[in-house]
């Protein structure tokens, strides 16, 4: 396994009290697995990105644990983070576009960069020009400042400065959401390239867009406000979803073909709760079709196969007629 | 019906304007009421531009828009306040459409005083409360409301409310869900279809062929600001022609078809330069043009 995480929730400090962006989150990563992570807006994905890396002021480690290659990474402190950072775990941050030093040509901005982390620009740069190549890159682009660049080269040059120290851990946070549909296949494509080249040994994506991850992912965790709703093999969670949730979010997703005229699709009614006082018991209870009395309690995270792995009581252990739970006879 | 005749937009770019980008180059097509149009294109294509134009944000630099009979550019005072009581505009953020500091209802309010400044207030609660509840918002869960007590697909909803009170005919919704989360997405979208079902004539702005095909039904395909295919929604993504609209198809992430292998990209021109004629756009098919590549 290359990653495993354990009960790991992180709060962040606001006035108004905790809030509960990342509640018990607990999974692994094989090695050599691309694993998407998919979730609405405030469902704690970017948190969870985040947390394996660099936690920011306003985050509050609370417990839980994380191991990269049998060893524990200390995410709760800092310092003793940092030489992980780069060399073990990367990012490829959300706004590409703004990683870069505008006043820097790129060359030197790596070559800063690498010195900083006590590597010899010199030794890296053949692998570093072999590398921008095979993204298409001419390696030309090391003389030139970042605003003369495309939003997809700045892309491109971003996603090969974080792997170029091979890391074993790569989270690429909404990388392909500010782009056109032509340079996000580049992306996406580029990603899965970088894992069989073993230029990065495994992946996590994060974004809201699951027919990017049905592309490039080998696996899907879907979360639901600050938990762990689903996780499977992504064509499974496409094509047979089991939680409630996941159900009605894909099947709210136009695709080309649907057409209103002939098939009209529903959202899912309501909004997820506040993560400052989140409701005990399935956090999903007041939006789900399913929801019975024994959702007050909170369903664990169930293997429902070797690969396959749910929150929900109705899944786990669907009731039997007879002690259904009063709204699940609506079904 | 609303009319675009060779709408073309020059904007001065560079640190003293003296470099040309033309974001808009000879567009012509009609919205008529309940119809849906798309407008699909990728950043840097014109689409947004054309939006502004419709609404008279932007001038155009050539070319016109004719709303009825009426030439859009010529309207002053009265008749282009008119002209807004029947076609409004609602766009991407709706977070910063707001005055963060207003209530909803003074939101509102200040519609009527612009607007309705002899409607009593009777009339003008049933008239706002009918506009909500068509939006399927509940009048007393939001009217009192600061913006950040709602959530995006609320405030989106308010705005479409907020042009309905007006009694428009033609809306501007430019990438109205692109900030939206997937699960509340799609209602603001079936909403644009009951509004189309009720005869108003809506431009669909975005740069997600799904959700475009998914609405509409005339597509009109941009890139550097020409129009390369337009027509029937059904034709232009059952039966592509110009070599661009294909490879946007084939780069679209969908769901349960996964990405072909990876084909040549398609050779096509770079930007025209300023003032060159777009390419001219050949019948295809019965409501089917494409551009001659």
């Amino acid at each position: 396994m290359a990653l495993q995480v354990e009960d790991l929730t992180v709060y962040y400090r606001t006035l108004a009290g905790d809030v509960k962006a990342l509640d018990g989150v607990t999974f692994e990563l094989a090695d050599g697995e691309i694993m998407g992570l998919a979730g609405e807006s405030g469902c704690g994905k970017s948190t969870l990105g985040k947390s394996l890396i660099k936690l920011d002021t306003r985050m509050r480690y609370v417990r839980g644990s994380v191991t990269l290659d049998g060893k524990a990474l200390p995410i709760s402190d800092d310092e003793r983070m940092n030489p992980f950072r780069f060399r073990e775990v990367s990012l490829i941050p959300q706004y590409a576009m703004s990683a870069l030093n505008p006043t820097r040509k790129i060359g030197r901005m790596i070559s800063e960069l690498l010195h900083a982390r006590g590597v010899d620009f010199g030794t890296v740069r053949p692998e570093l020009e072999r590398r921008l190549e095979l993204v298409g890159l001419d390696t030309g682009v090391l003389r030139l400042y970042p605003i003369e660049l495309s939003g997809g080269m700045k892309q491109r040059v971003v996603m090969v400065i974080s792997t170029l120290l091979d890391p074993s851990l790569l989270i690429a946070d909404e990388i392909t959401s500010a782009l056109d549909v032509s340079t996000q296949k580049a992306v996406a494509r580029t990603l899965v390239e970088f894992r069989d080249r073993g230029f990065v040994k495994s992946t996590i994506v994060i974004t809201h867009d699951i027919s990017v991850l049905y592309q490039i992912a080998d696996t899907i965790l879907v979360m639901y406000a600050g938990k762990l709703a689903e996780k499977g093999p992504a064509e499974e969670i496409v094509s047979a979803p089991r939680h409630p949730y996941t159900k009605l979010l894909i099947s709210s997703l136009p695709e080309v073909g649907v057409r209103y005229e002939e098939q009209e699709l529903s959202g899912i009614p309501g909004r997820p709760p506040s993560l400052l006082e989140p409701p005990t018991g399935c956090r999903f209870r007041d939006r789900c079709p399913l929801a019975s009395d024994r959702c007050a309690q909170e369903p664990p995270f169930v293997q429902l196969n070797a690969r396959h792995a749910v929150a929900c009581w109705e899944v786990a252990e669907p009731a039997r007629p007879g002690i259904r739970g009063e709204k699940a006879g609506a079904r | 019906m609303l009319r675009l005749e060779q709408l073309s937009k020059t904007y001065s770019v560079g640190a003293f304007g003296g470099g040309r980008l033309q974001a808009v180059r000879d567009v012509s097509f009609d919205i008529r009421p309940g119809e849906v149009v798309s407008l699909i294109g990728e950043s840097g294509s014109g689409k947004t531009t054309i939006g502004r134009m419709i609404l008279r944000l932007v001038a155009p630099t050539a070319g016109h828009i004719w709303f009825d009979d009426a030439d859009v550019s010529t309207l002053h005072r009265h008749a282009l306040k008119e002209y807004y009581r029947r076609v409004q505009g609602v766009f991407q953020d709706p977070f910063s459409s707001y005055n963060p500091i207003f209530k909803i209802d003074r939101t509102f309010a200040m519609i009527r005083s612009g607007f309705f400044p002899g409607v009593d207030g009777r009339t003008w609660r049933a008239k706002l409360e009918a506009a909500l509840e068509s939006v399927s918002l509940d009048p007393g869960g939001v009217l009192g409301k600061f913006p950040h007590q709602l959530s995006g697909g609320q405030l989106q909803r308010l705005l479409v409310a907020r042009a309905l009170l007006l009694d428009i005919r033609y809306l501007v919704a430019d990438e109205i869900i692109s900030m939206l989360d997937a699960s509340t997405r799609i209602d603001v979208l079936n909403l644009l279809g009951e509004l189309k079902a009720r005869g108003l004539g809506i431009v669909f702005i975005t740069h997600d062929l799904s959700l475009g095909n998914y609405i509409s039904d005339t597509t009109v395909i941009l890139r550097h600001g020409c129009v390369v295919e337009m027509g029937a929604t059904e034709k232009v993504f059952g039966d592509p022609r110009h070599p661009y609209t294909k490879s946007l198809l084939a780069s679209v992430a969908q769901l349960h078809a996964k990405w072909g292998p990876d084909e040549e990209e398609p050779a096509l021109d770079g930007r025209p330069a300023p003032g060159e004629p777009a390419p001219e756009l050949v019948a295809v098919d019965d409501d089917h043009l494409a551009a001659a590549s």
